[in-house]
């Protein structure tokens, strides 16, 4: 085990590179959409319980299931209503159970990146063949459902192994959305590949404002303004570009007392005229373009 | 470390649910319903009424609102008990003011101990739903089948000996075993309110009907759990409101509510206003659960 994760060095926020997004934008805005499925009665990993009562847990699980009968589409219109495409953490068992949601991401010119197999699948324990296996897996079930090759990750419930990092940049992904230590693109140290960490976000994630914060759906907009204003200001003041992350679930954001509310923070950020709005993986080849072989 | 080979065995991936209790769609897919007189919304508060013995059990689990310091706990018998004295006849007031009727999920314990309220509560228009026995009555996989059987049996045994046949189920803390629909099935319930999941009512595989009554929504989970405030609440059930309207096909706005919580001095008004609110509104339509079924059943 390690006390440091050795991914990256310390970088302070001065003196970052010196760039900015297509138009001159300083910030870039992407869309994180969980599509997720949790399993009603997964077995058991010896590290994390998957449900924190017996099977079936039916808040828990008909909660998210929420997400796939009723609020997708809601968080999605609302998306393309006001031109932010998803870039989509998949569990790619969605393309075998509920085919229609990732179409319909298909339809709207979404981006999908691995979120595992199942949200209630974890990596914890697992050995390097294993791990091998559900990166294999996730690769051959987008291609199949999509036609898209997977360009990153999001570990499944944000478990990961010492492995994972070197692993995925071995299968030639792209980025990572698993390291909150920036509100910048940054390169990751991997053995091979080159992988960058694209800034994800817990502080402003629909779960972290509603059960973490307890945030009425305000406030949770409110936040995401003040945070989108913040990162606009900062980018641009630096001419080094910022990267603000909206991470959703449609079974929280979808839900009716919030969906309005957030709806209103899209219409401000489209209209604010500082953002470029993105897909994940523009926004990692507009970096990599941008700081050349300095990454 | 490995971890078992099993552990990456995906044997219910596959098209639909990895379970058989219900079928999946997508509201949006489904033939839009409408409500009576051509209202959109209906606007279902179910009111839970509740008695927690001084005696908790933990079996299978402690429901929420149950006791809390070493016995004898006064202060949240009487603090629930002030719900059912007070916060219940607020909201019948408040009810009877806005011209709405509306669901009571009612513990057995609740119709044996208090019967007058089960009658004012009936000869107001309001409809009793079945919830479990007392607070004690909890139910979740390992308790036994022959046990949770009898619990069903005597809720129903309590609300019958009040004159009362319910049609509608509401487990506490809309917790289920694996056997709960099946058993509530066999007990001749035509709907349950537990599962979370939709904004419509749908039917199971066994037959029964789940009539969703979102937590996300409860008065419990804003005041109590995520502490917002009555005014805030107010705001989010209107914004919850608008947009269910919106979208251009019936739906279920379900509130669901807590004498000891929503029925306080300094919420009630905030509440009432909120009802009247709803009133004023063309699209609203007041349904009790057993309405919102039939109405639903009939465009099926």
């Amino acid at each position: 085990m390690r006390a440091d994760p050795e991914l990256y060095d310390f970088q302070p926020y001065r003196g970052r590179p010196n760039y900015l997004w297509p138009g001159d934008k300083p910030v870039a805005v992407w869309v994180a959409p969980n599509l997720e499925y949790y399993e009603i009665d997964p077995p058991a990993n010896p590290q994390r319980k998957s449900w924190g009562k017996p099977h079936p847990d039916v808040v828990g699980f008909s909660h998210r299931d929420y997400g796939n009968r009723v609020a997708h589409w809601r968080m999605a219109e609302a998306m393309s209503k006001h031109g932010f495409p998803g870039s989509v953490s998949l569990s790619v068992a969605l393309c075998q159970h509920h085919p229609d949601i990732v179409r319909d991401g298909v339809e709207r010119g979404w981006e999908f990146f691995s979120h595992g197999i199942y949200n209630t699948r974890y990596t914890y324990g697992m050995d390097e063949r294993q791990e091998r296996a559900i990166i294999e897996d996730s690769i051959r079930t987008v291609r199949e459902a999509t036609g898209q090759t997977i360009r990153g990750w999001l570990a499944p419930a944000l478990t990961h192994t010492e492995r994972t990092m070197d692993l995925i940049a071995e299968y030639g992904l792209d980025y990572t959305c698993d390291l909150y230590h920036d509100d910048q693109v940054l390169p990751v140290k991997t053995k091979t590949g080159r992988l960058v960490s694209i800034p994800y976000s817990l502080e402003v994630n629909d779960h972290y404002g509603f059960f973490v914060y307890n945030m009425s759906p305000r406030d949770y907009a409110d936040t995401l303004i003040r945070q989108f204003e913040r990162l606009a200001a900062e980018g641009a003041a630096s001419g080094s570009g910022t990267v603000m992350c909206i991470p959703l679930h449609a079974y929280l954001i979808g839900q009716p007392h919030r969906i309005g509310p957030f709806e209103d923070v899209l219409r401000h950020i489209a209209a604010d005229g500082r953002a470029w709005i993105a897909r994940a993986g523009e926004i990692v080849d507009h970096h990599q373009a941008s700081v050349g072989g300095a990454a | 470390m490995s971890l078992d080979p099993s552990y990456l065995d995906y044997p219910r991936r596959r098209e639909g649910y990895d379970h058989d209790l219900y079928p999946w769609s997508s509201i949006f897919d489904r033939k839009a319903v409408a409500w009576p007189g051509g209202k959109s919304v209906a606007v279902w508060c179910v009111v839970s009424l509740e008695w927690f013995p001084m005696t908790p059990s933990d079996m299978p689990f402690r429901a929420p609102g149950h006791m809390v310091t070493p016995y004898p706990d006064y202060r949240h018998y009487t603090a629930r008990e002030y719900g059912t004295r007070v916060g219940t006849y607020r909201l019948l007031d408040a009810f009877a003011k806005a011209g709405a009727v509306a669901s009571f999920a009612v513990n057995g314990a609740i119709a044996r101990r208090y019967p007058q309220l089960v009658r004012d509560i009936v000869e107001a228009g309001h409809e009793i739903v079945a919830h479990s026995t007392d607070m004690n009555g909890t139910i979740a996989t390992g308790l036994a089948r022959e046990a949770e059987e009898a619990l069903i049996a005597d809720s129903l045994a309590a609300l019958g000996e009040a004159g009362v046949r319910p049609r509608g189920w509401h487990s506490i803390a809309r917790s289920q075993s694996w056997n709960t629909p099946d058993l509530l099935k066999a007990a001749g319930f035509d709907y349950m309110c537990d599962w979370a999941n939709d904004d419509l009512p749908y039917r199971w595989s066994n037959g029964i009907v789940n009539i969703p009554l979102n937590h996300e929504l409860s008065d419990r989970q804003i005041l109590t759990v995520q502490q917002q405030s009555v005014d805030s609440y107010v705001e989010q059930m209107q914004d919850a409101f608008r947009w269910l309207a919106g979208e251009g096909a019936g739906r279920v706005l379900p509130l669901h509510l807590t004498p000891y919580i929503v029925g306080l001095p300094y919420r009630i008004d905030a509440f009432e206003r909120l009802l009247g609110w709803f009133a004023a509104q063309p699209q609203a339509w007041f349904a009790r659960g057993d309405a919102i079924l039939d109405a639903w059943e009939a465009q099926q």
